[in-house]
């Protein structure tokens, strides 16, 4: 195997395994610090209960999250020297800053939060959750700047060779940046929803299942206590409602914002990246209509057999100019373009290794693509869907009995997670054959560019690379299994998972003994 | 000349030594958790006394390989992918011991919480003896050719600096673990961690005098000899000061001997960053692996207001969490049952 195809699985991999613990963190973060700022205002323990259980579950991810990020931060000098040694002058500076200005933060005050229950002040201990938070939402925000400029590049000359930045807040600015950003955060937001929805049906059933919850002559629940369960009293069944009702309302709301950013992106992309674009819609030719479906081969990355079957005419136009007549260039357009501009072949250079002289391949691999984009869409909408219907059947108090539709609401958890997925490897794979796209636009670079062949370490071996992917691969894969079984444990505990006070005999509201008060709280 | 490589070349050198002095004792107290620890609450005194701080140490080590990537991306480049092996290693060791500090608490079982310590003692050995041997061959060089890539095979990078720079920042982390445990603890792990330090500092310490001295005799100026002897003097001082039970000092002492020994290191190489075996020409110096002014320029502004934003609330982070802990500390474990009723548990 050739060595950039196994740096490209990994990065896939292990990229695609990172954005799945960082949308959950993203997502459930802010809900925590929202939880347990209400707590203080109100002094309702029913805000405790739920910062410290979701509170709970957002550590446990978080942690695999931290993990997995630090092998993101070394891959591009380990796999991808030569990618690194290009964009280094422009590249660097926002993943420098996101340590300095966003992971110390994250990491530092999280500890304070995790540790300081009964050590810090109340207000004080808040404050440091939000600054966690707050981290987390920086480091994306920089992340996604350093990605955007990979497909938008900004702020520079070219000079030797290489992009020098001349304008950091043209980097910092970059339009490309500031939607994928806004976009991004509200996709986390949807995860972070379903995951608040599924957990608290499944606690709203189990009640009901175990006698607890009952329902009056009203059809309105009527919240029971459990004289055996620990933690099972009045109080947990408003835990659960709040957090569904909660998570219900951020779902739709995340969803329309996904819509709202996406189609901006879409805007944007369409002069940024135009094939890119016809290739998520199997455009091929030029034209005006959107396919809902396409039959034939969209994986042959040639057009000739692909059938739209159901097209809305005008509707690509939309998407792309805001108007449903101006054309819209497709792929077989496209294609000219680009062999004009960036050459038929690869260099005739070392850096290129055995792909030097190849023909390129302008066209990505439009199943992805087109599968792509319309997979995110579907399981977005599908999870927002469900958090409507999730508002509609809780609206007398609690969940219907029906196993089914418990499992189901767990089961939905996975849909916003999909989304998510399916639009980074969209974006990523959409920018084939480039690793920095050259942008044909007012306001990008076009002169600035680099294939995918070029950037890959040439000292590298195959050997290496495949023990570094295999032994990745292997350990994730362990890990997701650890960390799902774990998330499971304290899910079925419920909130005493979380507070072992509540399952002891009634005691003063959980305050230190005083010969402890000045010791920290432990965690491990 | 060169004025913003140089600073840059020295803003990463204070990262490192900020990683090293404070993550090199979480991995000794990570080590001397299987190492050292006698029962299982010791293993979890000595676990939390590193429990709000680790992940915040960790960062320095992130910014450090960041700002190198953003000021000398080509040092960064070359560094990285000639060490593709023992840097996935130290991959591999974070990952684990990162996950191990969270998870091995959050189980009941002894199997559990075994296999976890592990990964935490074994991840922390193996981070702490890849990223030595990583920092040692940037002193002293790796076989690079014009383009700044390897020539050779995986194992290339194998040498007797390699092992001696692992060993160095292993047996440091060992002492400075251990020093951290002396101060932050009560009860029987304190008097032996004290004890440990005191013995074994002078041989868990030769690997990284040895290195310092190797690099200040290939290379070193006549001005890196001040921050040797000053190492030198707060090393004797802070072993003094541990004999006599006087543990701040003892640990200020091996900080200040760890930091004056990493400059003395940095000073020797400048202006190169990175050697060239093959063919001095080929040296990545200051000049020709920087990035250009501006991103230095802008990278400049935001340090001068980030870093010592950083340190001022880590060391906050420190000064709430300074009481010492002991075993009587320690609460129960806490067991997770399913809430469900009784009858459908089973
Ligand atoms: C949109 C958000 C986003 C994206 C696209 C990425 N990350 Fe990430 N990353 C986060 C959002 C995030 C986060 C939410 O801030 C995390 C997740 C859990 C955590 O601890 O912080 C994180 C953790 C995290 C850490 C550990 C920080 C610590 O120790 O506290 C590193 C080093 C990285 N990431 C680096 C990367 C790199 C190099 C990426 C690009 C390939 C990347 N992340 C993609
Ligand atoms: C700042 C953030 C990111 C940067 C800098 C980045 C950069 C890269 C680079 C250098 C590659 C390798 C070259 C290639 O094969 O295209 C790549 C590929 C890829 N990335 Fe990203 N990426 C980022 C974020 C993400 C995220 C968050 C995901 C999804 C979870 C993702 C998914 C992928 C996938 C699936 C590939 C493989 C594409 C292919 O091989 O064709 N990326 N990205
Ligand atoms: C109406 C719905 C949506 C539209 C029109 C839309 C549009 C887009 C477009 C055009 C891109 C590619 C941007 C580029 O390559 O430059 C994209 C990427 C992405 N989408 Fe969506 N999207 C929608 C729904 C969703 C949903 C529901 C989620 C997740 C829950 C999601 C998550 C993402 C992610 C993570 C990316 C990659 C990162 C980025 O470029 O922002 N999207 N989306």
């Amino acid at each position: 195997m050739d060595p950039l195809d196994i740096a490209r699985w990994q990065f896939g991999i292990t990229t695609v395994y990172h954005f799945w613990l960082v949308p959950l963190t993203l997502g459930l973060g802010p809900v925590v610090a929202v939880m347990q700022t209400l707590y203080l205002r109100t002094g309702n323990p029913r805000y405790l209960r739920m910062a410290k259980f979701w509170g709970k579950l957002y550590l446990i991810n978080f942690i695999l999250g931290v993990a997995t990020g630090i092998v993101q931060e070394f891959q591009f000098g380990m796999a991808w020297s030569q990618y690194s040694r290009f964009v280094g002058d422009v590249f660097g500076a926002p993943l420098a800053m996101e340590g300095l200005l966003a992971f110390f933060f994250e990491s530092t005050f999280l500890g304070l939060w995790i540790f300081g229950w009964t050590k810090l002040p109340k207000r004080i201990h808040l404050a440091c959750l939000w600054l966690a938070v707050g981290g987390s939402l920086v480091s994306a925000y920089f992340i996604i700047v350093a990605n955007s400029w990979m497909q938008h590049p900004v702020g520079i000359t070219y000079s030797h060779g290489r992009p020098v930045l001349n304008n950091i807040w043209a980097v910092l600015g970059n339009n490309t940046a500031l939607n994928a950003y806004s976009h991004t955060l509200m996709g986390a937001l949807a995860v972070g929803a379903a995951f608040l929805v599924g957990i608290a049906w499944y606690h709203l059933w189990r009640r009901r299942k175990d006698g607890i919850d009952t329902i009056g002559a009203d059809k309105r629940v009527i919240p029971g206590s459990s004289t055996t369960i620990p933690g099972r009293d009045v109080v947990d069944h408003g835990v659960w409602l709040s957090s569904l009702r909660i998570g219900a309302v951020i779902g739709i709301v995340a969803f329309a914002g996904v819509a709202y950013t996406g189609d901006a992106q879409a805007k944007l992309m369409f002069q940024q990246q135009p094939m890119k674009m016809a290739a998520a819609e199997a455009a091929c030719s030029t034209g005006t209509s959107f396919s809902v479906l396409s039959f034939g081969d969209v994986g042959s990355s040639n057009c000739k057999n692909v059938v739209g079957v159901v097209e809305i005419p005008g509707l690509l136009s939309f998407l792309a100019n805001g108007n449903f007549t101006t054309t819209v260039k497709g792929v077989d357009q496209l294609v000219p373009e680009y062999q004009a501009k960036y050459g038929t072949f690869l260099p005739k250079n070392s850096i290129y290794g055995a792909r030097s002289g190849e023909a390129i391949n302008y066209v990505p691999v439009m199943a992805v693509t087109y599968w792509g984009f319309r997979l995110m869409i579907l399981f977005g909408a599908l999870a927002a869907f469900a958090c409507v219907v999730a508002l509609w059947l809780t609206r007398r108090g609690t969940v219907p009995s029906s196993v089914w539709i418990m499992r189901l609401a767990i089961l939905g958890i996975l849909a916003p997670f999909a989304a998510n997925s399916a639009g980074w490897i969209f974006t990523e794979m959409g920018r084939q054959p480039f690793v920095v796209a050259p942008n044909p636009t007012p306001g990008g670079v076009d002169g600035v560019f680099m294939f995918t062949a070029a950037a890959v370490s040439p000292g590298v071996t195959a050997a290496e690379m495949l023990f570094s992917l295999i032994a990745l691969t292997l350990v994730y894969g362990g890990l997701m299994v650890v960390e799902v079984r774990l998330l499971v444990k304290y899910i079925r505990g419920g909130t005493v998972s979380a507070m072992p006070e509540l399952g002891q005999p009634p005691h003063d509201d959980g305050a230190p003994s005083p010969d402890r008060g000045d010791v920290l709280s432990f965690a491990y | 000349m060169d004025v913003l490589p140089t600073i840059w070349f020295f803003a990463i050198g204070v990262l490192w030594i900020g990683y090293l002095v404070l993550e090199g004792f979480d991995l000794g107290v990570g080590m001397h958790m299987i190492f050292s620890a006698k029962n299982e609450t010791q293993r979890r005194v000595m676990l939390n006394t590193i429990g709000p701080v680790w992940d915040g140490n960790e960062v320095w080590l992130l910014t450090a390989g960041a700002a190198t990537f953003a000021a000398f991306p080509f040092w960064y480049a070359s560094l990285f992918s000639t060490l593709y092996v023992p840097l996935t290693l130290a991959l591999l060791g974070l990952i684990f011991r990162a996950v191990a500090i969270e998870y091995r608490g959050k189980g009941t079982t002894a199997r559990w919480t075994r296999n976890w310590d592990i990964a935490l003692g074994w991840g922390s050995l193996v981070v702490a003896f890849c990223v030595g041997a990583m920092l040692a061959l940037t002193t002293t060089g790796l076989p690079l050719d014009a383009n700044g890539d390897r020539v050779g095979g995986p194992f290339v990078w194998l040498n007797g600096y390699a092992v001696l720079g692992g060993l160095a920042l292993v047996g440091f982390c060992l002492v400075h673990g251990a020093a951290f445990l002396a101060l932050k603890t009560e009860g029987d792990i304190r008097i032996r961690m004290g004890r440990f330090m005191t013995r074994w500092a002078p041989v868990a310490l030769l690997p990284l005098i040895a290195w310092v001295l190797i690099v200040q005799f290939r290379g070193g100026k006549l001005i890196t000899l001040i921050p040797i002897a000053l190492a030198v003097v707060a090393l004797v001082w802070g072993w003094l000061n541990a004999r006599h039970g006087r543990e701040k000092r003892a640990f200020a002492g091996l900080a200040v001997f760890l930091a004056l020994g990493a400059l003395a290191l940095f000073g020797s190489v400048y202006p190169v960053v990175l050697p060239s075996t093959l063919n001095h020409a080929w040296n990545l110096t200051i000049g020709n692996a920087s990035s250009g002014s501006y991103t230095l320029v802008v990278m400049s502004v935001v340090t001068a207001f980030g870093l010592p934003l950083v340190i001022a609330y880590q060391a906050w982070t420190y000064w709430v969490f300074r009481k010492r802990i002991g075993e009587s500390d320690i609460p129960a474990v806490h067991h997770i049952e399913p809430a469900t009723l009784p009858a459908i548990k089973k």
